[in-house]
């Protein structure tokens, strides 16, 4: 068993690449989406919604296919490494922008009127008053979308990035189809200890940002 | 550039592989109920040992990816002698990374029935097999069925993952075509916009689940 893992840990940096990658993609988007989501003009609000629906409403890997296998057909062409971290993180970005909006909705109606009471314009209250009291609540969230980010990136391998799954699937199983068993029980393990990792993280980021309130956000 | 008539061509061909992954959701739903619930029963045991089992796969089944678990199911499970479809082999995929889920919501639904009914069945002399059938379990299903519908949509957006085994569901069909006619864009873009109808129509089948039963918050 040992003799396999230095060929299925050469994959790690991949995987973790691409969730990294995606995981900003998916900041950037679920914010601004989330946020024009609340905007006062219709058609930013439109859009933001066509957005979301649209990767909502259709499957992780047909995104990825469309992106690498048809866009090329529209004269876009892209690397592996671009498509698999801009669509999966467009993806992520789409459920996480329902995230913010719901973390923005529970903040109480009080706390737009004291802001608009203090004089402060919507873009001041929004990044002083009201983000920091939402940004608690989006957390474990966030946290269980990171998770579901890195189980998506087991995607990539299918459009020949050499990711954990990649070296599995691809390389050691080619070369040692007897040891199926055990290629594949190595891999599982090695993304439930990053999943752990991610998790762990997010919990320290969240008693963090809980610190010195006595409420808002979390429960 | 796109091409009408061949899009129109190839819809009876990618229907064919629409029935299949239709097949693979709702097969893979059906076991995901049956297992989940088991998950959820185990893990509320007095046993410790058995709590501990079921917390644990629920566990390690979320947190790795469907499509590892359907390569190990689909080249590994052969080696023990287990020989299977590549769409038994897939629908089982599905069932069990969506019973990690539905456990969960089963979960939420059984927390939510006061304590006062297990108490009353308990005064009324029902066996524990009773209470589970006739008292709690009545009571805990209806509030999580808007919940479950979402999984359900969740799941069916996953099947195209089938096609990395080969089952001929509308993806791999999809490509398929697209290698004979060396053109991915048609075959693609119908599947993608197959899946965003079907998507948008069950969601206003759930949002009519919500307003029957109930939202409940153990959605996500």
């Amino acid at each position: 068993m040992f003799d396999l893992w230095p060929t299925l840990l050469s994959g790690a940096g991949i995987t973790v690449a691409v969730t990294l990658g995606a995981a900003v993609v998916a900041l950037v988007a679920s914010f601004g989406a989330g946020l024009t989501m609340r905007s006062h003009f219709a058609p930013a609000r439109a859009l933001a919604s066509s957005y979301i629906a649209l990767f909502r409403g259709t499957s992780a890997l047909v995104q990825l296919f469309w992106a690498y296998f048809a866009l090329p057909f529209f004269g876009i062409r892209m690397e592996a490494m671009t498509a698999g971290i801009l669509v999966l993180g467009l993806n992520t970005g789409a459920y996480g922008a329902e995230v913010v909006r719901g973390a923005i909705q529970a903040v109480p109606r009080q706390q737009y009127d004291a802001a608009t009471v203090l004089g402060f314009t919507r873009r001041q209250t929004m990044r002083h008053v009201i983000l920091p009291q939402a940004a608690p609540a989006m957390i474990p969230p966030f946290g269980n979308l990171a998770v579901e980010l890195l189980k998506n990136s087991a995607l990539v391998s299918l459009i020949t990035l050499a990711d954990l799954t990649f070296q599995a699937k691809d390389v050691l199983r080619t070369q040692y189809p007897a040891r199926s068993p055990e290629i594949f029980a190595m891999l599982l393990i090695s993304y439930f200890v990053l999943a752990q990792g991610i998790s762990f993280g997010m919990r320290r980021l969240e008693v963090r940002l809980a610190h010195g309130r006595d409420h808002g956000g979390v429960h | 550039m796109w091409d009408w008539t061949f899009a129109w061509e190839i819809l009876p061909k990618l229907a064919r592989g629409f029935v299949v992954t239709m097949q693979a959701t709702f097969g893979g739903f059906a076991i995901a109920a049956v297992l989940g619930l088991i998950w959820a029963l185990m893990r509320r045991s007095r046993v410790r040992a058995v709590s501990t089992v079921a917390g644990g796969i629920v566990e390690f089944v979320r947190s790795t990816p469907l499509l590892v678990q359907l390569f190990f199911l689909y080249y590994a499970l052969p080696d023990f002698g287990l020989r299977m479809s590549a769409l038994t082999t897939g629908v089982l995929g599905l069932g069990l990374h969506y019973s990690a889920y539905l456990a969960e919501i089963y979960r939420a639904g059984i927390d939510g029935v006061s304590k006062g009914q297990w108490e009353a069945a308990f005064s009324l002399n029902f066996s524990r097999a009773q209470t589970w059938m006739l008292v709690i379990l009545p009571q805990a299903i209806p509030p999580i069925i808007p919940a479950l519908g979402n999984r359900l949509i969740a799941l069916f957006k996953e099947t195209p993952l089938l096609a990395a085994i080969t089952v001929m569901e509308v993806l791999l069909t999809a490509r398929e075509v697209g290698d004979t006619h060396f053109s991915y864009l048609e075959p693609y873009t119908a599947v993608g916009v197959f899946f965003l109808i079907a998507s948008i129509v069950s969601n206003v089948f759930v949002r009519a689940l919500e307003k029957r039963y109930g939202s409940v918050a153990a959605s996500a």
